[in-house]
């Protein structure tokens, strides 16, 4: 095909998205790692070259091991059950039976729903003399401090992410359901295999490239969340529900330490950058089509 | 009679799930709508109200600007929809077409911010938006600006459209420039009325992402008459401290909008052939 556009057409079509993205994107990803490089303690206006200081405060502090140490919590305990159990829903609702829609319209709703008022639910169903403590002792414990006991408080908050994550996976999942040759479990069917045999030996092995993009982008947002512990714990009680991005949140817009904030947030984007090299160059190459 | 079994089983899980999913907001429903007569801490919990009303709805609707909330939540996430279909579109065509000097670079350069977390670059990006003067302390116009625009495009949003770009034949631009169209009337006449459906695709998805974002506009907001929703709903805990009935029916209220939104166009959310849309 000729050449039918000047020379300057594609630059023009592009200016005003890559003009956003280096002011929104481009310039704070590079200055990110300038920041953490600065002291701020002095004054927030007249920041002072302060090397790699901020970083070896990051790893002298406690409260730094403990955030990491909740964000693994969060993504051992999360992102198994997003993996599994949407895939589970998927399998079950992935046939012709009545009411499917309203089945998935009803489990994809704390998808649509926003977080805050997800979490002020949860909060809700959690409070001292509330209706999960009702079943508790009904079953013959003692009253959980289900947001207040620093064992459970970080448990408590990775339920409403996980209850909120569940439809949209399992609707990822159905998509790729849709791929898997009916035949074969037919053929599983003719050879009188049970529900789990059928789909270890059929769906999992078709689904696999799935179950690796559902892996990668929930670990990703498991190490973003925010907003639940916002409205649920600010981080408490001791720090024990605290994560990177509610910590980096606390240090630069509570104490203004933004040097040392964004060395924290240095650390977020080196390990959330891994886990998005993997998914975008294993499992979501169509998608782009690199 | 195995079928049936395996049938009924099926049914039975999915509906518990269901409720599950459900039950959160039917028990903020239930505690919105009881009255100040009825213990809301009743042992054992009572899912039906005895002493049913209205009034936790009135009074909240009374001192809290919903309105106000709506406004501003349509202001920013209609404005972030009009510029993301704008700026993708624009971008996708030539990344989609036309062949330049720097495409190579252009094309991974955009597709590096995906992987960058909005929520590591969130300090920088505040304070160059403090530099550009986009807060609500300059105006209400800064504000909303300053609420819009690091959303106002996204890697996603420029692939999505490119996708969408290339699925169309090459014989409609030549048809098209044969009947001496210039490149910018190709791209409107002929292409952009072609990749409706990708628009209408990216548009529902943003609007619900910028429609429930709540840390960008909880750093940004100063002024009460600015808030969002999900920061106006957050902020109810505050102004009513342990007064649940009202923190209730506030939140339900707050999520009518997106209630409705989401029903109307359900579709295009439970077909998954949008599938990792949404989600930032």
């Amino acid at each position: 095909m000729f050449k039918y556009y000047g020379k300057y057409a594609p630059y023009l079509f592009l200016l005003p998205a890559i003009a956003v993205l280096t002011v929104f994107f481009f310039i704070p990803f590079f200055q990110t790692f300038g920041l953490s490089f600065l002291d701020y303690s002095a004054s927030i206006y007249k920041p002072e070259f302060a090397g790699f200081d901020n970083y070896i405060n990051l790893l002298r502090n406690p409260i730094f091991y403990k955030v990491m140490f909740n964000t693994f919590i969060y993504l051992v305990a999360a992102v198994p059950v997003l993996v599994i159990f949407p895939l589970f829903l998927a399998i079950l609702i992935n046939r012709k039976i009545r009411g499917i829609t309203l089945y998935k319209i009803l489990i994809y709703l704390p998808v649509i729903v926003s977080i805050v008022v997800a979490a002020i639910a949860f909060k809700w169903l959690y409070a001292e003399q509330g209706i999960l403590n009702y079943l508790v002792g009904e079953a013959g414990f003692s009253p959980i401090g289900w947001l207040t006991d620093p064992k459970y408080a970080i448990y408590s908050v990775i339920l409403v992410t996980i209850w909120k994550g569940i439809g949209y996976y399992m609707i990822i999942y159905l998509a790729a359901l849709m791929s898997v040759p009916k035949e074969l479990y037919e053929a599983c069917d003719i050879d009188g295999a049970d529900f789990l045999t059928k789909h270890l030996t059929v769906t999992v092995p078709h689904v696999m490239p799935t179950i690796a993009l559902v892996s990668t982008i929930s670990a990703i947002s498991a190490m973003k969340v925010f907003a639940e512990i916002y409205v649920m714990t600010k981080g408490g009680p001791l720090n024990s529900s605290k994560t990177i991005v509610y910590y980096i949140y606390e240090r630069a817009f509570e104490n203004l330490d933004l040097g040392f904030a964004s060395a924290m947030a240095v650390i977020l984007l080196i390990i959330v950058m891994i886990f998005s090299v993997i998914n975008i160059f294993c499992f979501e190459r169509n998608k782009y089509q690199i | 009679m195995k079928k049936l079994t395996e049938k009924l089983i099926v049914h039975i899980i999915l509906i518990s799930v269901s409720l599950l999913s459900v039950f959160p907001f039917i028990w903020l429903i239930s505690t919105s709508l009881k009255g100040n007569g009825e213990n809301i801490f009743a042992y054992p919990p009572q899912l039906i109200p005895s002493d049913f009303t209205w009034q936790n709805y009135v009074g909240v609707w009374d001192k809290v600007n919903f309105i106000g909330y709506f406004i501003n939540s349509m202001i920013v996430a209609g404005g972030t929809v009009l510029l993301n279909l704008i700026l993708s579109a624009l971008a996708g065509y030539p990344l989609a077409r036309m062949e330049f000097k720097g495409k190579k670079i252009t094309f991974f350069a955009i597709l590096a911010t995906i992987m960058i977390p909005f929520q590591a670059i969130m300090l920088p990006v505040y304070l160059i938006t403090l530099k550009l003067n986009l807060v609500d302390t300059v105006s209400n116009t800064a504000g909303f600006l300053g609420l819009i625009m690091p959303f106002a495009v996204s890697a996603f949003g420029i692939f999505l459209m490119r996708q969408a770009f290339l699925a169309i034949p090459r014989e409609m631009e030549e048809a098209a420039i044969v009947d001496g169209c210039n490149v910018f009337q190709v791209f409107l006449k002929v292409l952009v009325p072609m990749i409706k459906p990708s628009l209408a695709v990216l548009a529902i998805f943003t609007f619900i992402g910028s429609w429930g974002e709540f840390l960008w506009p909880s750093i940004v907001l100063t002024k009460e008459s600015m808030y969002t929703l999900p920061v106006g709903v957050n902020n109810l805990q505050g102004m009513f401290s342990s007064n649940w009935r009202f923190i209730a029916a506030g939140s339900i209220l707050s999520t009518i909008p997106i209630l409705i939104f989401f029903l109307s166009m359900q579709k295009y959310f439970i077909s998954g052939e949008n599938e990792g849309a949404i989600k930032g």
